[in-house]
């Protein structure tokens, strides 16, 4: 199977008003993809439902993790089978300290894959190399989830859990979005680290700047509720300079 | 090593099995016919109690008068409790718990709370005495006294003047310390279960620790198996003298089988001038099934009186099990500059209903308090906090801060916050904090989307919500604690 991700004619309703009309994208494995297009035209309701959310009628369609279909699993079956998504907006655990979640969630991914539970010497080892690299201090991960935390700071906080527990589908909802310049090439080094053969990603954004550090190997144009076009990485430099008029459908 | 042990308890578990236990242990089986005392509550029961324990004459004395004005009280319904009328005509008040007839083997146990143990990591001879199996009782307190851990720790204590011991050997032992003592907190007719205690308690601990000691330990962990047997009606008594410290751990963490109903416990702590006394407990009995059937009552007077000046009371509590839970350790603040604390984790799931909370009363100058409850209701549950902070009018510059933080999980429990506040003087200041939320299901799906189960997001969003009360446990209780959590919201999600 050379596929990590499948989407196919995907229909999704929410509250008896259709968002999702049929979205087709395909990601082979070591590819990375990123999705553009308008506010409110269902990118996070994509993200949302490949990742199990509540709330969410499917009326149509399939979705594939590496060849297998996902749609009836629950949320912590997806993400054990490795699908991890980076939240436009993560949420506060309080009184839950990020070291105590990062712990807690790579232990119950081992222990549904009936691995061993991690030692704290090795644990604390790779939460420290982890969060060198996205230069997180160690403060910050005594410190209740996302609790007070910075825009940019939760954002980080992300893909520092990516980074741990290593999933081989990433989705990445609007990851750019609140970070400043320095931050923005720190988390895309971070991410850029983990990419390789095994790994697919899918970045959500509305900058092509982000796409200069995390280069695309496609770019899908969203628009109602679909793909409306798919290009290499030269269609995010074009969408920026004409915007998504062209691709709007006259109803 | 561990090999050899498991071979000891095997082995006197055995030989225990050979002999009969009961009437081994209690040798009362021929003056009353069975092995259980009569049925009901009257003048006689209480005789018979005191003629068990034999008991000097005063105290027998002091119990008959308990009872008598236990006759002319009425039962209060003011809690936020709904439960049928207990008729105490149907309850064998001298119930050596090993004289109701219980499993016979391991075998026989409810597996639920078998699994329950597991979890929790209990050893096997442990499990079989928490679940009431015939003769293993005995055999742990064999085999306890073989490895002599009771008298090493014994004589530890009595180097420093400390004395530990069950309240029936203290009452015997040291009568001038129990008559000095005994009911000078909680007075004989504080309340009606409390007076029921006066008239029938059957054991408990009391601790003394003398003028400027600093107990070297924490008092009581190791007595989990030792205390269970102390029966339906426990009497603790703390005494802490002049500058001196102790810190004593109640209970057991693991849930107990048990066929008595009611319980009605009374625990008393006077703490002189510069004293401490720090009381922790693990409430874990069985808090019925799912489906609300059975389960202990649990009404208990506790009360702290910081006696002396610039004394300290602190309270910590995790309640998780019994059916109802009737609870407000207090503290009277009489010395001036006298602290009291109050940190509660107050847990209910299925069909179980708290009503619990705190008295701090200030009578001293410049005395302070300070209560953090946190209740967390799921299922068909009822959690109520219940608190009173009260100032004389000598209280001068009493302070207290009050934070009462709700969680509710799902939408067929209930939360309640019922605090009330008495001052009696213009420069007391009252701090009082209440929040109410719910697990969010945004909350619960971002942890499932890392990875974590429904169960483990809710159990970790919990341990997240009680982590300023944990964090005051000692460090014996706190992984136990969070085990426990986790235990008791089973079922709770999903
Ligand atoms: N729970 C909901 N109830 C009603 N409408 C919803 C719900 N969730 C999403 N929608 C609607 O679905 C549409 C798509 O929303 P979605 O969040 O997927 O957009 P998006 O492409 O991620 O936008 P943005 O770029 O602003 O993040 C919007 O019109 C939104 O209002
Ligand atoms: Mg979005």
């Amino acid at each position: 199977m050379s596929n990590m991700l499948e989407v196919k004619n995907l229909h999704v309703k929410v509250e008896d008003k259709e968002i999702l009309k049929g979205v087709n994208l395909t990601i082979p494995k070591g590819e990375t993809h990123a999705v553009m297009g308008r506010n409110g035209s269902g990118k996070s309701t994509l993200s949302y439902v490949m990742a199990g959310k509540e709330g969410y009628e499917i009326t149509k369609g399939e979705i594939l993790l590496d060849g297998e279909n996902i749609l009836e699993l629950e949320p912590n079956e997806r993400a054990v089978k490795g699908l991890f998504l980076a939240f436009q907006y993560p949420i506060e655990i309080p009184g839950v300290a990020t070291m105590t979640f990062l712990k807690a969630a790579m232990n119950a991914q081992r222990k549904a894959r009936g691995e061993e539970e991690l030692l704290t010497p090795d644990f604390m080892r790779e939460v420290k190399s982890a969060a060198k690299m996205l230069e997180i201090d160690s403060a910050m991960l005594k410190r209740a989830l996302n609790v007070g935390f910075s825009g940019g700071e939760k954002k980080r906080a992300e893909i520092l859990q990516m980074a741990l527990l290593k999933p081989k589908m990433c989705v990445f909802d609007e990851t750019d979005s609140g970070l400043d310049i320095d931050a923005l090439k720190i988390v895309s080094e971070g991410v850029n680290a983990l990419r390789d053969a095994n790994r697919s990603m899918l970045v959500i954004t509305h900058y092509q700047r982000l796409l200069n550090y995390i280069v695309p190997d496609v770019v899908h144009v969203f628009s109602n509720g679909r793909i409306v076009k798919s290009g290499d990485k030269s269609l995010a430099l074009e969408l920026e300079k004409h915007g998504y008029a062209q691709y709007d459908e006259s109803t | 090593m561990a090999g050899a042990k498991e071979n000891i308890d095997r082995d006197t578990i055995e030989q225990v099995e050979q002999i009969d236990v009961e009437k081994y242990k209690y040798g009362f089986a021929t003056d009353i016919k069975s092995d259980k005392s009569p049925i009901g509550l009257s003048e006689d029961i209480v005789r018979f109690i005191s003629a068990k324990k034999d008991e000097p004459e005063w105290m027998l004395k002091w119990r008959l008068d308990a009872y008598e004005r236990w006759l002319t009280m009425e039962e209060p319904n003011w809690a936020k409790l709904d439960y049928p009328k207990i008729d105490l005509n149907e309850i064998y008040f001298y119930a050596a718990p090993k004289s109701t007839p219980g499993p016979k083997s391991l075998d026989e146990v409810d597996p639920e709370l078998l699994e329950t143990y597991k979890k929790l990591g209990i050893p096997l001879l442990e499990q079989a005495v928490l679940a009431g199996v015939e003769g293993a009782k005995i055999a742990v307190d064999a085999v306890f006294d073989s490895v002599s851990v009771v008298t090493t720790f014994r004589e530890e204590l009595a180097k420093s003047g400390i004395i530990f011991c069950s309240i029936s050997e203290a009452i015997k032992e040291y009568p001038d310390l129990i008559k000095k003592y005994l009911a000078t907190v909680v007075p004989v007719t504080d309340n009606y279960y409390s007076t029921l205690n006066c008239a029938v308690f059957t054991d408990g601990s009391f601790v003394y620790i003398p003028k400027g000691v600093r107990c070297p330990m924490e008092l009581s962990t190791y007595f989990r198996i030792n205390e269970i047997n102390t029966g339906q009606f426990e009497r603790t008594l703390i005494i802490a003298e002049e500058d001196s410290y102790v810190s004593y751990l109640e209970g057991c963490t693991a849930p107990m089988r048990d066929e008595n109903q009611l319980h009605a416990a009374v625990v008393e702590l006077v703490a002189h001038k510069n004293a401490e006394i720090k009381y922790s407990t693990v409430q874990n009995w069985y808090p019925g099934n799912k489906e609300g059937k059975g389960g202990i009552y649990n009404f208990v007077t506790k009360r702290g009186d910081c006696r002396g000046d610039n004394s300290k009371i602190s309270w910590t509590q995790v309640e998780t099990g019994s059916a109802i839970t009737w609870k407000y350790p207090s503290c009277i603040l009489r010395g001036d500059g006298s602290r009291g604390e109050f940190y509660s984790i107050a847990i209910s799931n299925n069909y179980q209903q708290i009503d619990s909370g705190t008295k701090m009363i200030h009578l001293g100058k410049n005395t302070s308090s300070k209560v953090i409850s946190k209740g967390i209701a799921a299922g068909f549950s009822d959690n109520t906090y219940r608190g009173l902070i009260s100032a004389h009018k000598k209280a001068t510059n009493a302070r207290n801060f009050t934070q009462c933080d709700s969680l509710l999980i799902g939408d067929k429990c209930g939360a309640h916050t019922v605090p009330y506040i008495e001052a009696k003087n213009a420069s007391v200041v009252f701090e009082h904090e209440a929040t109410t939320s719910k697990i969010s299901d945004e909350q619960l799906f971002y942890c499932q989307q890392r990875g974590l189960n429904a169960e483990e997001a809710v159990a970790l969003i919990v341990n997240g919500f009680v982590r300023d009360v944990i964090q005051n446990l000692p460090m014996e209780f706190m992984v136990e604690t969070q085990k426990l959590i986790n235990i008791s919201l089973e079922g709770s999600v999903g």
